[in-house]
């Protein structure tokens, strides 16, 4: 086992407990091998740095949002990738290219790093936030954006604590809904 | 959007995450799945009415077991391919043992009778009631199966949606046992693993269509 896989695994189980920094410092690991993973696929069919982070951003948001398939009697890394490979086939389908002009099954370059931090995706999560209902919207951008307590974030949007959790929870998968739908549109 | 800003929106207030939640719903689903089949089947057609007769409740005994083998092996698989990558390492020949000892069973009891009663032993009385029960029983059970799974990731829709299908098969024709009245090896092997199979193969149709995410 690489110490890539100890460290990502001891960083996935502790952000499984709440651990926000864990969570914090595994996405930013795991995006920038996505991003190195994907601009390497997409180089081969002649996409470019963009797109590539559209499908970090998916994969990032799917990574966070399906965290509770994780098993963690097994390794991380073959989760990641296989999530990192789901994204990348459906993003072919949807943009009608062969599937057969990118070896999707090489997990080689998931080691490789790609630091580029400024890099942007084509979502505007501002304009995406408009779109979801008040009460998702409100929440979310209390208690993620500003960085509120959750108690907090009740009183501002005028909902209870466990409104506002399940808001932020619901708000986050419409939000990726949305991404998805645009990317497909 | 910066990845960076998506990276801070989600770590925020992290909330910490239910570990064992995939297999809990798949388990609650499924539960829910049969006890709308066992009612289907219970009240729909009603109990078979010669339990008090050893015969019955042995052949009610080979029946569910049959079932029940296929829901547990089916289920075991179901609840790794809900997960993304669990398609690799899993010994899918397996749950074609229930099938081949249920068809070796048959066979050898059609060796042991007078060809001239293999028609009825294999067609049986109730062949059409059979071949129409189990798969609109399975409908609900399915439905059930889809949902928990799609509350989870999985990365291989066909594989996944086939399992669900098979699942929703064995729970419906565990719940269909209960009032069937043909008692014969080659007629359970024939319409019971072959209604089985169709569920199997809607699921494996449906799956990449119900299953994305």
């Amino acid at each position: 086992m690489t110490t890539h896989e100890i460290e990502l695994k001891a960083l996935m189980l502790a952000s499984l407990d709440g651990d926000a920094a864990s969570h914090r410092a595994l996405l930013d690991r795991l995006s920038r091998r996505l991003r190195a993973y994907y601009k390497g696929k997409l180089a081969r069919i002649g996409r470019g740095a963009a797109e590539a982070e559209d499908l970090v951003q998916e994969a990032v948001l799917a990574i966070h949002l399906k965290r509770h398939t994780y098993d963690p009697a097994e390794p991380l890394t073959p989760w990641v990738h296989a999530i990192a490979r789901y994204k990348l086939i459906d993003f072919l389908r949807r943009t009608r290219t062969s599937v057969a002009d990118v070896p999707i099954d090489e997990a080689d370059s998931m080691v490789a790093h790609d630091d580029n931090l400024g890099a942007e995706s084509t979502y505007d999560l501002k304009r995406l936030m408009q779109r979801l209902p008040e009460k998702m919207r409100c929440s979310i951008e209390a208690v993620k954006l500003d960085g509120l307590s959750v108690s907090e974030a009740a009183v501002r949007c005028g909902i209870s604590e466990s409104g506002v959790k399940v808001n932020i929870h619901r708000g986050l998968k419409t939000l990726a809904a949305l991404i998805t739908k645009e990317a497909r549109a | 959007m910066k990845t960076d800003d998506l990276v801070s929106l989600l770590s925020t207030n992290l909330e910490p995450v239910d570990r064992r939640s995939v297999a809990r719903t798949l388990y609650v689903a499924l539960a829910a799945g049969t006890i709308v089949a066992l009612g289907l089947a219970l009240i729909g057609l009603g109990v078979r009415s010669d339990l008090m007769m050893a015969r019955a409740v042995i052949f009610l005994v080979v029946k569910l077991s049959f079932a029940v083998a296929i829901v547990s092996l089916a289920l075991a698989y179901l609840t790794r391919l809900a997960r993304p990558g669990g398609e690799r390492k899993i010994p899918y020949l397996l749950v074609a043992l229930p099938f081949l000892v249920i068809v070796a069973f048959a066979a050898i009891s059609l060796g042991l009778a007078p060809s001239s009663h293999w028609d009825k032993m294999i067609v049986g009385d109730q062949w059409l009631e059979c071949l129409l029960s189990i798969p609109i029983i399975a409908i609900v059970p399915f439905a059930a199966t889809i949902w928990a799974v799609r509350r989870a990731a999985p990365t291989n829709l066909v594989r996944a949606g086939t399992f669900a299908g098979l699942v929703a098969g064995g729970v419906s024709a565990t719940a269909y046992a209960l009032h069937c009245t043909d008692d014969s090896l080659p007629f359970v092997a024939v319409w019971y693993g072959g209604t089985i199979v169709l569920c199997t193969l809607a699921g494996a149709a449906l799956g990449p269509r119900l299953l994305r995410w």
